[in-house]
């Protein structure tokens, strides 16, 4: 099974301990897994912002930095959702290939037990595009058969004790170039969801993609809440220092 | 042009409106999925509802003359209007003629489209409407900032001043039951002397030449059952083609607008009454042209719920009147750049992509994703500024370019780090307005990578 | 070209093609007894419901909650109302009636949905414009849903036709529900043996 590790670029630059943990992770699970060294970004910013014609390129290059894989892992929801889209548009077999972390670990991994420990409250942040456009987990909208792959991964996690929140799966607000371009709406709904964590005692905000939790943490930091951010990833591969 | 973010920002400021109006839809929100959680066969209905509907635009000619041939058989008379000017001429032509002095209105987003409540007060007719809600907004002047609870964002403070001054209640009274009772004496003296009742039109039947009313109220039938002249003014999208559908219909319209399992009047009307005359408005303004929009024409599947808005985030913290677009929240920043993308140019950038709304669609309309593909045409069609053309122009150049993305992503972070706060947190920086950015690590992953991996 | 012209030739112009209607099952439920799903759903109507062998208890109920002042229509035989449907000429005549009662013609278990006809109300707004309507529905007939009731409504004929499902009611105020908005204050259905 050859794994291409897909970074996302903001991961890459402001969140490297992501990018570590997810590695060690496929690698601790037995895979080989490569980083090919000229990816950059997937081209969600400018799709979302309506300049998804500027993007080819980069579908392109990241066919080509991923092409000798079978599978492409990635920790993001939200840019896996933009490069299965985009893939499957070119018709490119990576279109099936490419998984967000949590769903390779669920449904083709079939993982049953993972040895990690962390013994602090979490609340978990349903990415959106994870959510409704990968369909991780069943949204809270639909009338269909509850499943939860993130949280039958960080169900297996020891002491962890997952708490339940009143919306458990509204939008943060981020975005994108949402966040900026919708300031006060985007800061407004990011604040109302961490209000929610903290009503119902998270220490720890998790999800699927860091995007959202860059937001969350900007808005927790300037408000000066003690509440912590962390990537599934850390969780899953056992970082449990929370800093 | 309207800006959603600035009349959003406006409408953020007021933190304890924000809160109420966010938590008394997201109220109605919680009720629709409980209501849809009780039907086993919910997601099923919503494939049915989205595949007649499918049905309906593939076949939307003939099924208007279908109806149209089936309505005058009924015994009423029916109108085509191409636009909303021609609708309000129509219903004022008609007023007119029969010497109508008072007249009744329920609830009909379509008349508020084509701003026939204007118009008819322009020819000098005192319009009435009926519903508590739009009364309420009438009095206040406001149009409506929700399709179905159009007076979501007004306090009953405000609703108790509004008719102390209209209708004579007690000064400082708040109580919803006083107020609500003073309402139905104000609105009997109406009904009763009303010659003429205009209605919108939730579904009309091809196969019958009837339509159907939903409301709570009553108001509707209290108007319509009453006056002599019965208007009933709707898009043309409104055709079903059987009355069978309406089961799939019914059941879902109510469930997803309050949670209820079914409006307590859900009324047919079929033959003008005795002694009276029955008249039908179709109105296509700007519904023709969404047809031929491959991407948007199923936007005119919608049966008006309103579910979309209680479960838009971005709707429910920012109210209604920041779309500036009869029809606010998700459907209306569909619609609304179909018929002027560069006036309302902003409306499909005030959303997440959430998809929330997508889910909740009694009929299936791809909210979201028309919304996603709005963007991309408004930029096509040039309606974007010339400074987020350059800067996504410039990101894509850097992420076209490894190395040089790679070096930027460098000089980013070391800027980060060594600089005063002041250079970071600035009025140019968005972000950093209520947000820190996030910390600048000495080495990126692929840094880590390299030393790591490959060393 | 007149506006109907142009509508439909810009329809036939930008339409879609195809897309046959599908097939609606009657998505029957689980065997729950329908009048007891048909009480549920009544009551979160805001709506009452009294089960009754006998037409006494509605006399009784009657007799209980309105006096002789008021004023009351029936149209079912055997309960006399004091107003005369067959002498009233105009609905407007109809404003201060006080109590109605109707016979339903069937009910729907799942929303408590009951059909009226004008066949069976006289005036089309005699439901509406009276203070409290009481409804009068037998057992058996009492569908499980909205597709079996279209199943069973035969609109041939029918000028107008209304499922009343509960009082009038609002919540335009502040989502606050208020019970009798313009229509009838109460609804008080007797589900008979």
């Amino acid at each position: 099974m050859k794994i291409g590790l897909f970074i996302p670029c903001y991961v890459d630059q402001f969140y490297p301990q992501v990018g570590i943990a997810t590695l060690q992770l496929l690698e601790k699970l037995g895979l080989e897994v490569n980083y090919p060294l000229n990816q950059t970004c997937c081209g969600q910013p400018m799709a979302n912002s309506g300049f998804e014609y500027k993007g080819e390129n980069l579908i392109k290059m990241f066919e080509e930095n991923f092409q000798k894989y079978q599978y492409v892992i990635g920790p993001s929801g939200s840019c896996v959702m933009h490069l299965k889209e985009q893939l499957s548009h070119v018709k490119s077999h990576l279109a099936d290939g490419v998984f967000e972390i949590c769903e390779f670990l669920t449904d083709i991994l079939n993982v049953k037990e993972l040895p990690s420990e962390f013994p602090y409250r979490v609340g978990v942040h349903s990415s959106c595009h994870g959510l409704r456009g990968l369909r991780l987990a069943t949204p809270s909208e639909l009338n269909e058969n509850p499943s939860d792959k993130p949280g039958t991964l960080l169900k297996m996690i020891k002491g962890i004790q997952l708490v339940d929140l009143n919306r458990k799966d509204e939008c943060c607000g981020f975005g994108g170039t949402f966040a900026v371009s919708e300031e006060a709406v985007s800061v407004k709904m990011g604040t109302d969801r961490i209000r929610d964590h903290e009503l119902n005692g998270a220490e720890v905000i998790t999800g699927t993609d860091m995007s959202c939790l860059m937001h969350l943490d900007g808005l927790l930091k300037r408000q000066k809440k003690n509440i912590r951010v962390m990537h599934i990833t850390e969780i899953l591969n056992g970082n449990n220092e929370v800093k | 042009m309207v800006s959603h973010a600035k009349n959003a920002e406006k409408f953020t400021k007021d933190l304890e409106k924000v809160d109420w109006h966010d938590a008394t839809l997201w109220g109605a929100r919680s009720k629709r999925d409980l209501a849809a959680k009780s039907i086993p066969e919910w997601e099923s209905l919503r494939t049915l509802a989205s595949q007649i509907k499918e049905n309906v635009l593939a076949n939307l000619d003939e099924y208007l003359l279908e109806f149209e041939k089936n309505a005058l058989l009924n015994g009423a008379e029916v109108f085509w209007a191409k636009d909303g000017e021609e609708h309000n001429k129509i219903v004022g032509d008609l007023l007119v003629k029969h010497n109508i002095n008072n007249l009744v209105k329920s609830k009909s987003i379509l008349t508020e489209e084509c701003h026939l409540n204007q118009y008819l007060e322009d020819l000098g007719y005192d319009v009435v409407d009926t519903d508590l809600g739009e009364r309420i907004i009438q009095f206040a002047k406001q149009p409506p900032s929700h399709i179905v609870t159009p007076a979501i964002h007004v306090k009953k403070e405000e609703i108790g001043e509004l008719f102390h001054q209209y209708i004579g209640t007690e000064k400082g009274a708040t109580d919803p039951q006083y107020l609500t009772e003073a309402a139905r004496g104000h609105l009997r003296e109406k009904f009763l002397n009303a010659e003429a009742a205009i209605t919108g039109v939730n579904f009309a039947i091809a196969e019958n030449g009837g339509f159907v009313v939903c409301t709570n109220e009553g108001n509707a039938d209290m108007g319509a059952n009453l006056a002599p002249i019965q208007i009933a003014c709707m898009g043309i999208e409104k055709l079903i083609p059987k009355a069978e559908h309406l089961g799939v219909f019914l059941r879902l319209l109510a469930r997803s607008a309050t949670g209820q399992s079914i409006t307590n009047y859900t009324s047919h009307f079929f033959t003008p009454k005795k002694n009276g005359k029955l008249y039908i408005v179709m109105v296509d303004n700007g519904r023709t042209e969404q047809l031929g929009r491959e991407d948007f024409r199923n936007s005119l599947k919608c049966i008006r719920c309103g579910a979309c808005m209680n479960t838009c985030p971005v709707y429910r913290k920012s109210g209604g009147y920041s779309y500036g677009y009869t029809i606010p929240g998700p459907i209306g920043s569909v619609l609304a750049p179909g018929r002027d993308d560069h006036e309302y140019a902003s409306l499909p950038f005030a959303s997440s992509l959430c998809g929330s709304c997508t889910n909740v669609c009694p009929v299936k309309i791809d909210l979201h994703d028309q919304l996603y593909k709005w963007r991309q045409q408004i930029v096509k069609n040039g309606n974007v500024d010339q400074s987020k053309k350059w800067s996504m122009q410039m990101a894509t150049y850097i992420f076209e370019h490894p190395k040089l993305f790679r070096f930027m992503g460098k000089t980013a972070r070391l800027f980060m780090r060594l600089s005063p706060r002041f250079l970071i947190y600035n009025s140019l920086n968005k972000w950093g307005k209520s947000r820190e950015l996030p910390d600048s690590p000495k080495q990126s992953f692929r840094d880590w990578y390299i030393n790591h991996k490959i060393r | 070209m007149s506006s109907r012209e142009e509508i439909l030739e810009k329809i036939k112009k930008n339409k879609p093609v195809g897309a046959i209607l599908p097939v609606i099952p009657d998505f029957p439920g689980d065997g729950e007894e329908l009048e007891k799903i048909f009480e549920k759903s009544l009551i979160k109507n805001s709506g009452n419901l009294i089960s009754t062998n006998s037409i006494n208890d509605i006399h009784e109920y009657i007799n209980k909650n309105y006096s002789p002042a008021q004023k009351i229509c029936s149209l079912i035989k055997g309960i006399e109302g004091n107003v005369d449907i067959e002498k009233i000429a105009d609905p407007h005549e109809l404003k201060d009636l006080d109590l109605v009662i109707l016979k339903g013609e069937f009910g729907v278990a799942e929303n408590a949905a009951i059909w009226l006809s004008e066949n069976t109300m006289g005036f089309r707004v005699l439901p509406f414009i009276t203070q409290h309507l009481i409804m009068v529905l037998s057992k058996k007939d009492l569908v499980e849903n909205m597709h079996l009731a279209y199943k069973k409504i035969n609109l041939k004929n029918v000028g107008f036709g209304v499922f009343i499902a509960g009082p009038s009611k609002t919540a335009d105020i502040e989502q606050n529900l208020v019970i009798g908005a313009h229509g009838s204050r109460s609804l008080t259905v007797f589900l008979m043996n």
